[in-house]
């Protein structure tokens, strides 16, 4: 078993408890604990991938910014395990079961895709994932896209600031 | 002639539209006049058209006068068409005569109604004659269905004229139904000619008779003549008959004397053709003809009601009339329509007379000794009852004697019981005439001060009625007193030509029919005599109470109470079923059902449309599932899933 | 490292993601569950991104196939951020409206 493979289960099996954790808690601050811990797994990854720029734009935008946020949001409402509201058991169920059916569906679904039989990922190696490369075809290929996204930027700040005002 | 024809039912119709219209607006006079007049002027046309085909010699057998075509549809056609021959202008003379003079009766007799019913009770009187005239004149089944409706519906509206009493409206319904009843048969006899022939004119059917098998015959004659008995009351669809005495006096003389029952006559005699041909028919209808007669002639012994008692006396001549027609003796019958129609409206109109004078009052127990007080009435009552009861020479005797002398050679036990019949009926009529005129008056005080004779509109028809009924009978003298002298039997003779053809009549020998005469004649008189003098004593103190025969009489054999729990109840508990269960259950459970399915799901629906996001995220998530099993369904999930556990 | 691997962490991530949302009622959970199921399909962007330069690099040593799906995770990213800041303002302002952050009480739609 190569040193890849096992990062791969290691980080594969921390994302996933992470999931989990972030649905089981009780308290909606460890929820967002556990979450940061499933975005640095998933930065692992993309490092495996060698998708660096990703991996560092996942760290400081998702776990960095978006995560302060919601810890924010959530202290701010002083939010804890007493006030979190429960749902009825029987919705619950329902919930893990629809989950769990559209999962195994899929699964089944891709266990039998012929297409998808021998297909690899280039692991360690490749430089397109190098913001070198990304930046080039950003700003050649998807300039204008880039470039409406800071338009959107825009409007989500001033949407923020609508509905976050007083009255 | 042609243009003058459709006279004759036109000026009913205008009198009907005028009084009907105008109800409110005209004086009573106003509508006396045009309701009378309208009828004279029919009357005179009926004269006039009678003279016509009076002088016309045997060739001109009948003439057919089309005025439009009715229903048209592909090859076959009903034409709106009159036929004027000896039989209809017979009948027209008796109808717009008798007619006349009760119109004129009326206008007097109605006087203390309010204007607006005064006129409505002349416009449907008039309505009544123009349906009559229609019925008569007709020249096809079709035609003479409208008519016959027409009086049925006419008779419906005049029984019930005064609808104030739920009782009177009960009545008419009564008449209605039991008519619809029969109507029912002559509608399917005329469906069945339609499909047997393609034609309902008298001439053509007529003509084409023989063509028909002898089951065809058998059965439309058969349903023709239940048609007549709901027209004509006989058994067993007489008892809306005695019930329709709930209208006015001059109503029931019309109904009884010269329209509505004679309808069922007028019907048989005119495709006398088709009953000549079928004898099992004749021998049904000679049949219930005569039990009619002596049955409503046992009832008519005990009413005391003095309409009651003329109602089932009418019933019971109808039978006699039926037993002509049923014994081949078609003269006879329409012969005693004849006579029948001069006293039975002489009946009537004087007991109008004794009503209006008795203020109301019906019961001839309360009665007696009115000749004292209404001398005109009284002479003229005596004679109508001298001439029903069959005394020679009064009418009545010459038209009963054809049709039992007719009976007689057909079968002589027919005779014996018609002879009995015509006892009963001398019986209970100087039964009614001795309690009525005879006696002492045994009403109160406050009625015999205003006893008094009727005003001279009501005492001039009696006059004439009383002329016709006396005399009415020496137009048909049998061939026994003056041969070849019966001027109505030559005068009919075209119309039943084809019919006497193939029957041979054996004659009675003159001095058996004399024998009979002379014999019926003596036993009758006796009749009379034990009659009179029985009643003429009666003082109506004690009230005996009627045991055994005498109450089955009384209460008409229980008659209408047999209908009502054979018939009427079973339907009404049917009725009550399909109301409370069909219907309420049934019917009512099915829309209702769908209304409250349709909310009951729609709430059930709403609850989907909760509003909450986990909710229709669910529901999504379970249709993404549900499109992938449907739509990647080659790849076999299912497959997999048992390779998975 | 075969593909179907990635495909099925994937899967299970973002069937964990549903999960969340469907069992969940805090509002900002059901938002972090949001955040979760559009990683899973970033990071199988990148997989897929990697496995078609992978097949493309034998062919040509420059190739720069597959740079499309790493670039929609980036433009995916922006597209969160920006949504999280408007979602979470709203969130702020109904919990001060109805001082719950039940999603529950978010059943307006209804009428």
């Amino acid at each position: 078993m190569s040193i890849i493979q096992i990062l791969f289960s290691f980080l594969t099996v921390l994302a996933l408890f992470g999931a989990i954790m972030v649905l089981v808690s009780k308290n909606p601050v460890h929820s967002v604990l556990w979450l940061i811990t499933v975005f640095f797994a998933i930065s692992g990854h993309y490092i495996l991938l060698n998708a660096q720029f990703l991996a560092i734009v996942n760290l400081i935008v998702y776990a960095g910014a978006i995560m302060v946020l919601f810890l924010f949001v959530i202290m701010l409402m002083n939010l804890n395990a007493e006030s979190e509201p429960r749902k009825h058991l029987w919705m619950k169920f329902a919930g893990v079961i629809s989950g769990g059916c559209f999962l195994m569906v899929l699964v089944s679904l891709i266990r039998q895709t012929v297409e998808l039989t021998g297909k690899t990922v280039l692991m360690k190696e490749g430089n397109i994932g190098l913001i070198k490369n990304l930046g080039k075809a950003l700003f050649s290929d998807y300039v204008v896209p880039f470039e409406l996204s800071s338009v959107l930027f825009l409007s989500a700040m001033v949407g923020a600031v609508v509905i976050g005002k007083k009255d | 002639m042609n243009k003058i024809v459709f006279l004759v039912p036109l000026f009913p119709l205008l009198g009907f539209l005028i009084n009907g219209l105008g109800r409110k607006s005209l004086s009573k006079s106003a509508i006396g006049i045009i309701g009378s007049g309208v009828i004279l002027l029919s009357f005179l046309t009926s004269c006039y058209l009678f003279s016509i085909v009076a002088s016309a010699g045997e060739g001109q057998l009948q003439t057919v006068v089309t005025l439009f075509n009715f229903i048209s549809v592909d090859a076959f056609t009903i034409p709106f068409a009159f036929q004027v021959d000896q039989l209809s202008v017979l009948f027209l003379l008796i109808i717009t005569g008798i007619g006349f003079l009760i119109h004129l009766y009326s206008s007097a007799y109605m006087k203390e109604e309010e204007t607006q019913h005064f006129g409505r009770y002349f416009a449907y009187l008039n309505l009544f004659v123009f349906s009559m005239l229609l019925l008569v004149m007709g020249a096809n089944y079709v035609i003479m269905f409208i008519g016959w409706e027409g009086v049925g519906l006419c008779s419906y509206l005049l029984i019930g004229y005064w609808f104030k009493n739920n009782d009177f409206n009960y009545a008419a319904k009564k008449a209605f139904i039991m008519n619809r009843i029969g109507d029912l048969g002559f509608l399917l006899a005329v469906f069945w000619l339609l499909f047997k022939l393609g034609t309902v004119n008298y001439g053509d059917v007529f003509s084409q008779v023989a063509s028909l098998s002898t089951f065809d015959i058998a059965a439309i004659t058969t349903l023709l003549f239940i048609g007549a008995m709901g027209k004509s009351a006989q058994i067993p669809l007489y008892t809306w008959l005695p019930d329709a005495m709930a209208g006015p006096t001059p109503v029931s003389a019309l109904i009884h004397a010269a329209t509505m029952v004679t309808a069922g006559i007028y019907m048989i005699a005119r495709s006398n053709i088709l009953f000549t041909m079928a004898p099992t028919t004749q021998t049904l209808i000679a049949i219930i003809g005569l039990a009619t007669a002596i049955f409503a002639a046992t009832i008519a012994l005990k009413q005391n009601d003095i309409k009651k008692v003329l109602a089932y006396s009418t019933v019971s001549q109808l039978g006699y009339m039926f037993l002509g027609l049923g014994v081949g003796s078609y003269t006879g019958a329409v012969f005693h329509v004849m006579t029948h129609a001069f006293f039975k409206a002489l009946l009537f109109l004087g007991a109008g007379s004794v009503i209006h004078a008795m203020h109301h009052e019906q019961d001839i127990r309360k009665m007696g000794n009115l000749k004292k007080y209404m001398p005109i009435t009284h002479i003229t009552f005596l004679l109508a009852c001298l001439a029903i009861a069959g005394i020679p020479p009064f009418s009545g005797f010459f038209s009963k004697d054809e049709i039992l002398a007719a009976a007689f050679t057909k079968n002589p036990l027919y005779y014996y019981i018609g002879v009995g019949g015509a006892l009963m009926t001398a019986f209970y009529m100087f039964r009614l005439y001795a309690l009525t005129f005879l006696g002492k008056f045994r009403g109160t005080h406050d009625q015999e001060h205003h006893l008094h004779e009727s005003p001279s509109a009501m005492t001039i028809p009696l006059i004439v009625l009383a002329v016709l009924s006396v005399f009415g009978g020496f137009i048909g003298i049998p061939e026994v007193f003056a041969e070849n002298k019966n001027w109505l039997e030559h005068f009919l003779s075209p119309i039943f030509a084809e019919s006497t053809k193939l029957v041979t009549t054996e004659h009675l020998s003159h001095s058996q029919e004399y024998m009979m005469m002379g014999i019926v004649t003596v036993l009758i008189a006796v009749v009379i005599f034990i009659a009179v003098s029985k009643f003429k004593k009666y003082a109506g103190e004690q009230e005996e109470v009627e045991t055994g025969v005498g109450k089955l009489l009384e209460n008409k054999w229980y008659i209408d109470e047999l209908y009502n729990s054979i018939v009427v109840n079973p339907i009404n508990a049917f009725a009550g079923f399909c109301k409370n269960f069909i219907e309420k259950s049934g019917i009512d459970g099915a829309v209702n059902g769908v209304g409250k399915l349709v909310s009951y799901s729609s709430r059930q629906l709403r609850l989907i449309q909760s509003g909450q996001v986990a909710s229709y995220l669910l529901i999504m998530i379970l249709s993404i599932v549900v499109f992938f099993i449907i739509w990647f369904n080659d790849i076999t999930i299912m497959k997999f899933l048992n390779k998975l556990f | 490292m075969p593909i179907q691997y990635y495909i099925y962490f994937c899967l299970a991530l973002f069937s964990i993601g549903i999960i969340g949302v469907l069992t969940r009622r805090n509002a900002i959970i059901v938002f972090m569950c949001i955040e979760l199921m559009l990683n899973a399909v970033n990071l199988l962007l990148v997989a897929f991104s990697k496995m078609h330069y992978g097949a493309a690099l034998a062919a040509n040593p420059n190739t720069t196939a597959g740079i499309d799906g790493q670039l929609f995770v980036f433009f995916i990213m922006v597209v969160a951020a920006a949504e999280v800041s408007v979602g979470l303002a709203i969130i702020v302002m109904m919990y001060r409206n109805t001082h719950s952050v039940d999603i529950n009480f978010l059943n307006r739609l209804k009428n």
